[in-house]
């Protein structure tokens, strides 16, 4: 091998979370396993291998009866994905093709499972349909298992992080993510992932650089190599030459006063010029992001996502555990209101030990309150905990994916149910605890006086409601350029949903990444918010344009933008009205000249 | 019997995938529970793919979606028993709702 110094290249990408962060790569990468040695076997090795691969499923499956032992009862669709991978191991297109690979091809048994894995994983790729194709991944878990025991190496995983690094992976699954010592994270790099990603959601909350979708980054970063992260450009700088690190050292700088410039003024209220006030406040997923959202001056939590913990692992949580975890919420925030949201599974973060089937297209199909309704006793379990979690502070219920009445009317009476039951047992909660709707359903948004009459407060979920609406998913290349925020269809919906919560008396929040946008405040304000939600990270810059805004010049700005007929006349609009307000851009040195594979 | 014979097939059987799942993961591993039991080799064909019986992950790769036609064949006739307990199970949607 040459000496030579490897050329600064640059890799682009979505834009993750924005930031600037400089250091060394750390490559994860789920089949990291793939790694596997080929050896030819004498003769008389053949037998010994065979009993060596038999030996390491023998272990595979004892761990499986392990697991399947330690799962309580009441979770039998879990035990069945355990059940399912102890068969997996002995199934024929498994063990039986390794074994016969083994014998004939007088090879190791690691490189014997990898080409099972291979042909299984063509033989998968084939298939149309999703759900059959998704499988794969369960495949691919009982083979890291198995080669795990065979290689006897421990999990080379995302757990074994123990210095500040950059974290590169072709994807990060919530079960990963939870898994990360958050500390020694610098900023995020993935393969796969869009700006509506999981990935993305958790590099923002903890506020670090990340740039996702870069398809190939992890075949072109090693572990140790020297990177640089643009999040906000969705760049990616490999071996950077000495004045593209200078460059980058000052744009940190820079960005990091302008953060800390806007974030001193965050604990303060957000109030307009003419004395209106608007609450602030964060989403959140993990406990651990509660501290991010009070430090950025977070009024509130105004989205507590719950489905962590349900994901993180293969065994439903109980009600113990939940109550544990929303108390500690409620109490570090009181008396600030935590709105916690109920269990949200749906298409890219399905849980497999809960949802068997998402179907051939998720989005529409059995998620968040349909899936609740549908398993009232996963259900019951987790509005007990929210409801002993409100004795200790002020939460808020609020019901995801929200189609219709009948929908509503169910989760009510699911949790008077619960509530009796507490009644009974003599535990306490909230009497008076507020019940709320999201509207991310178009339909919700069109029926909103009727859903009024049930409900404390709404809450509008921007992303979701643009995808439905505009029939777009965000992260298909084609049409992500129509998911368009600003789109009159969407405004309609959303004035919609913010005159009938002034005229029926209902509390009006949104929680979307809309809300996020400083872009948006002036209409929103003018739209009669009372409250905007959005990741801790986003707080500051939009309490600071809240502040710099008057309400009644807001309200006669909404009149103007209902009266454009596209997204960009709109966006148009608000830039020239309020452009020079609300500095969106971040100030940058002089652009050195980083030109992608430059020597 | 059929006339369609290839060599070595003795006893074969059509049947109609009713359930709304089709062949999914949970009815893929009953048929191939089922199969495991086989004295003789058991096969799938759907269309023109054929697949081992025995092995869930090649049931699944049939993707057979409900009303998808399956042919099951047993090459050993000591298996007719069997070959009707399969086809029944199939027949009932494998016991979903």
């Amino acid at each position: 091998m040459s000496e030579d110094i490897a050329p600064q290249k640059m890799l682009m990408g979505i834009p993750g979370s924005p930031g600037i962060c400089i250091g060394k790569a750390y490559l994860v990468d789920r089949e990291n396993l793939d790694v596997v040695e080929k050896y030819v076997l004498d003769g008389g090795q053949v037998a010994e291998e065979v009993t060596r691969f038999k030996k390491a499923v023998k272990q595979a499956e004892d761990e499986l009866a392990r697991l399947i032992k330690r799962s309580p009862k009441e979770v039998g669709q879990h035990i069945y994905i355990l059940e399912a991978h102890k068969a997996l191991l002995k199934d024929k297109m498994f063990f039986g093709h390794t074994v016969d690979t083994i014998k004939k091809a007088k090879v190791n048994a690691e490189w014997a499972l990898k080409t099972t894995l291979d042909r299984i994983r063509r033989v998968f790729n084939r298939v149309e349909d999703d759900y059959i194709r998704a499988r794969l991944d369960d495949v691919v878990y009982v083979y890291n298992r198995v080669m795990r025991n065979l290689v006897g190496t421990q999990d080379s995983g995302i757990d074994k992080i123990d210095k500040r690094v950059i974290l590169v992976a072709h994807d990060v699954s919530p079960a990963e993510a939870s898994q990360i010592q958050l500390e020694w994270v610098k900023g995020f790099v993935t393969d796969m992932g869009g700006p509506t990603s999981h990935t993305s959601i958790i590099a923002r909350t903890l506020q670090i650089p990340a740039v996702l979708g870069l398809e190939n980054a992890t075949k072109k970063i090693r572990t140790g190599d020297l990177i640089i992260v643009d999040g906000a450009a969705g760049a990616v700088i490999l071996n950077p030459e000495e004045k593209t690190l200078l460059y980058y050292e000052q744009t940190q700088e820079i960005y990091e006063a302008y953060q800390a410039r806007i974030a001193r003024k965050s604990h303060f209220p957000a109030k307009t010029s003419d004395g209106v006030l608007i609450h602030v406040n964060g989403n959140i997923e993990l406990l651990e992001e509660v501290v991010a959202a009070l430090d950025r001056g977070g009024d509130g939590i105004g989205l507590y996502r719950t489905e962590f913990l349900y994901l993180n692992r293969r065994i439903l949580p109980t009600e113990e555990e939940l109550f544990e975890n929303y108390k500690e919420v409620v109490e570090v925030m009181n008396p600030r209101p935590v709105t916690i949201r109920t269990l949200d599974v749906n298409g890219d973060k399905v849980a497999a030990g809960i949802m068997p089937d998402s179907g051939d297209n998720p989005a529409l199909g059995l998620r968040a309150i349909r899936f609740c309704l549908k398993n009232p006793d996963i259900f019951l379990v987790q509005l007990r905990a929210i409801l002993r979690a409100s004795a200790f502070g002020h939460v808020r219920l609020l019901f995801p994916m929200i189609s219709g009445v009948d929908e509503l009317v169910q989760a009510r009476h699911l949790t008077a149910q619960a509530a009796q039951e507490l009644d009974r047992q003599g535990l306490a909660y909230d009497r008076e605890l507020e019940v709320g709707a999201m509207i991310e359903v178009p339909s919700a948004a069109i029926i909103a006086d009727m859903l009024a009459e049930h409900v404390d407060f709404f809450s509008i979920g921007t992303n979701d409601l643009i995808q439905y609406c505009l029939a777009v998913d965000r992260s298909n290349k084609q049409v992500a350029h129509l998911f368009q925020s600003l789109h009159p269809a969407v405004i309609r919906l959303i004035k919609r949903v913010a005159d009938v919560s002034k005229d029926k008396g209902v509390r009006l929040a949104m929680c979307g990444e809309m809300a996020a946008d400083p872009l948006n405040t002036p209409f929103l304000l003018g739209m009669g918010f009372d409250e905007l939600s959005m990741n801790p990270q986003a707080i500051p810059a939009v309490k600071n344009a809240v502040r710099g805004l008057c309400a009644s010049d807001c309200r006669n700005v909404v009149n103007d933008i209902m009266r454009e007929d596209t997204a960009q006349a709109i966006a148009r609009l608000i830039l020239e009205t309020y452009g020079d307000a609300l500095p969106m851009e971040i100030p940058r040195p002089d652009s050195p000249s980083v030109k992608a594979g430059a020597a | 019997m059929t006339e369609n014979n290839p060599a070595g097939i003795r006893l074969e059987k059509e049947v109609v995938i009713v359930n709304e799942l089709g062949l999914h993961a949970r009815s893929a591993a009953q048929v191939a529970k089922m199969a495991q039991k086989a004295r003789g080799a058991i096969f799938i064909r759907m269309k023109d793919r054929q697949v081992d019986a025995k092995s869930m992950l090649d049931i699944m790769s049939l993707a057979a979606g409900k009303g998808s036609v399956l042919l099951i064949c047993a090459k050993d006739p000591r298996d007719e028993a069997l070959l009707n307990s399969i086809v029944a199970l199939v027949e009932q949607g494998f016991g979903e709702d």
